[in-house]
């Protein structure tokens, strides 16, 4: 028993030496961009142009260019999707159609992010001919982001009680008056928080904007959706394989690092407060 | 009256029914660009030659495009990645759903959960500037970007879903087992591993497929810290290039309409049907499994 008891000890000393390992990589990983990235940051780093080819001044240009991307995947996906959910919860039924939109959904999600600006580029940069530009970088995020939403809007929907439903539907409602009137107000907080968190995703993805939307040298702003843009994490790789004077651009690249982390980061803080508010206002 | 309005829910019916089908559209979308960009490839060189040449030189001239070294850097960085994150993700899972007290589990779930909200360029830019000099340094390599530098933060990308997902396995097996097995006698490790671990068997393996997946296509990743020589890996300590690698590096370059192009697009076609196939294998498994808990 003794023995036993000895292995047992053995065993969880070895479980939390693993949790202790990944613990400490996440820290090591948040401590160099945080107070690296600190360093460099001030008002002029996130207001001003890029200056002296890219080895001085400011990211305004990148964090400019990472909201418009944004921006257009999520106008372009946040409707997409969360229609495509409704349909989903709402109308549809158990058959063959269906099991194939969901394994097409589970699959589109795991497409490698690299797949899908080749895609971008065969068909929104070369066949519909927008070139490189935010609208051809938005559309592939978009695309890239679309199955989250889904995911996100269903779960979302699921949790509104058939009951209200019903009630609705008894009192004469049409089925999309029930869905306008009860169960959208019912789920919106869900729906937002899922989609808040896929602009987080698409805010940190490079490979999809790689040849659709971004570049790195640029002295002026976007002036229309068919400008190409700098990017914060496109901005990032290109500092540290682009370069040709490291000692001053990987300061440069801390800094990005930590505004897109914070970015990021506060996305999924509001999107968490959002669903922990909801779960609390919610008892049924 | 009555009419106008039936018509009108017919047609939001549709709309939304459109809208769900667009998905499908796009996924059929990329398999058909891939292959049609992918394919005209083989009119110039034969798909042998493609598959198992040993030499990828795309802007040589006479160029060689065998893909052999780029498969295998992907495999190689991938198998890497999961011997590293296999132990801890499983180990992570285990600790978490068996071991931790709730305030605990939240917090680590949490911290786990930060890891995949670090965009992949980021951990590609941490391995350039701390881990590929401290691993260069301590065990005294001629690179610090290699294949085991790739791994490593592979490994780091695939923790979440490996541990999430196994953690969502061990938490479903059914209390009575773990009782039945306390009661005669056992100790908490041994119920654990002899009973509660084979019976969230296939829900790991799952977790295992898709922490797979999710690192044979990371891309930048890979791109950053890989080291990028397109050589056959015989070491992790050596350079590799992964598919994802060579093409986010090269589809800039290459003249649309080349051989060079088709070859990427060929390149991208195989890359999508590895990750199709462990998706759809593991979706399979997880269907089954969650049915079988129920």
């Amino acid at each position: 028993m003794k023995k036993r008891r000895y292995k047992e000890k053995l065993a969880y000393l070895f479980l939390m030496s693993m949790v202790a390992i990944i613990l400490s990589s996440v820290f090591i990983m948040f401590y160099f961009i945080i107070f690296r990235g600190i360093k460099v940051m001030n008002w002029q780093f996130l207001t001003q142009m890029p200056q002296k080819g890219m080895t001085a001044g400011g990211i305004f240009p990148a964090i400019l260019g990472t909201l418009y991307l944004t921006i257009g995947a999520i106008c372009f996906a946040f409707p997409l999707g969360t229609s495509a959910a409704i349909y989903l919860t709402e109308y549809a039924g158990q058959n063959r159609l269906i099991r194939i939109i969901r394994v097409g959904i589970n699959n589109l999600a795991g497409v490698p992010s690299v797949v899908f600006g080749l895609f971008g580029l065969a068909i929104f940069v070369k066949f519909l001919n927008f070139g490189v530009s935010i609208l051809s970088g938005s559309l592939t995020l978009g695309i890239l982001i679309l199955p989250t939403i889904i995911r996100a809007s269903e779960e979302a929907l699921s949790t509104v009680p058939q009951s209200f439903r019903e009630a609705s539907l008894a009192l004469g409602a049409t089925k999309w008056q029930t869905i306008q009137k009860i169960v959208l107000p019912n789920s919106i907080s869900g729906i937002l928080t899922g989609s808040i968190l896929s602009i987080g995703r698409a805010a940190g993805e490079t490979a999809p904007i790689l040849f659709t939307a971004a570049t790195f040298y640029t002295m002026r702003l976007p002036n229309s959706v068919f400008s190409e843009v700098q990017a914060l994490p496109y901005h990032i790789y290109a500092l540290l394989t682009e370069g040709t004077h490291p000692e001053s651009q990987v300061p440069i690249a801390y800094g990005t690092a930590l505004i897109l982390i914070l970015l990021v980061l506060g996305l999924n803080l509001i999107a968490f407060t959002l669903r922990n508010r909801f779960r609390r206002s919610k008892k049924w | 009256m009555k009419g106008k309005i039936f018509l009108k829910e017919k047609i939001i019916k549709n709309i939304f029914l459109l809208s769900s089908l667009t998905s499908i559209f796009f996924l059929a979308g990329i398999t058909l660009i891939l292959f049609k960009e992918g394919l005209p490839l083989f009119r110039e060189i034969n798909l042998k030659e493609f598959l198992w040449g040993k030499s990828w030189y795309p802007t040589y001239d006479p160029p060689e495009f065998g893909i052999l070294p780029l498969i295998l850097g992907s495999l190689w960085i991938t198998l890497g990645a999961l011997i590293i994150a296999v132990p801890l993700g499983v180990s992570a899972s285990i600790y978490i759903s068996e071991l931790a007290t709730p305030k605990i589990r939240n917090f680590l779930k949490l911290a786990i959960e930060m890891l995949t909200s670090i965009p992949s360029v980021i951990y590609g830019f941490l391995g350039i500037v701390v881990l590929g000099p401290w691993l260069q340094k301590f065990l005294n390599l001629p690179e610090g970007l290699c294949s085991l530098t790739a791994s490593l933060l592979l490994a780091l990308m695939a923790i979440p879903t490996i541990t999430s997902l196994s953690e969502e396995a061990l938490f479903s097996v059914s209390k009575d087992y773990k009782e039945a097995s306390c009661a005669l006698g056992a100790t908490r490790w041994e119920t654990i591993i002899k009973v509660t671990v084979p019976a969230a068997f296939s829900g790991i393996s799952t977790a295992v497929l898709l922490g797979m997946g999710r690192a044979i296509g990371e891309t930048m990743t890979v791109l950053m810290v890989a080291g990028g020589a397109a050589v056959i890996p015989r070491s992790f300590l050596q350079p590799a290039r992964p598919i994802t690698a060579t093409i986010a590096l090269e589809m800039g370059e290459a003249v649309v309409g080349s051989t060079h192009y088709h070859a990427l697009f060929s390149l991208a076609c195989i890359l999508f049907m590895v990750s199709l196939a462990l998706n759809l294998t593991a979706d399979y498994f997880l269907t089954k499994f969650r049915r079988t808990s129920q």
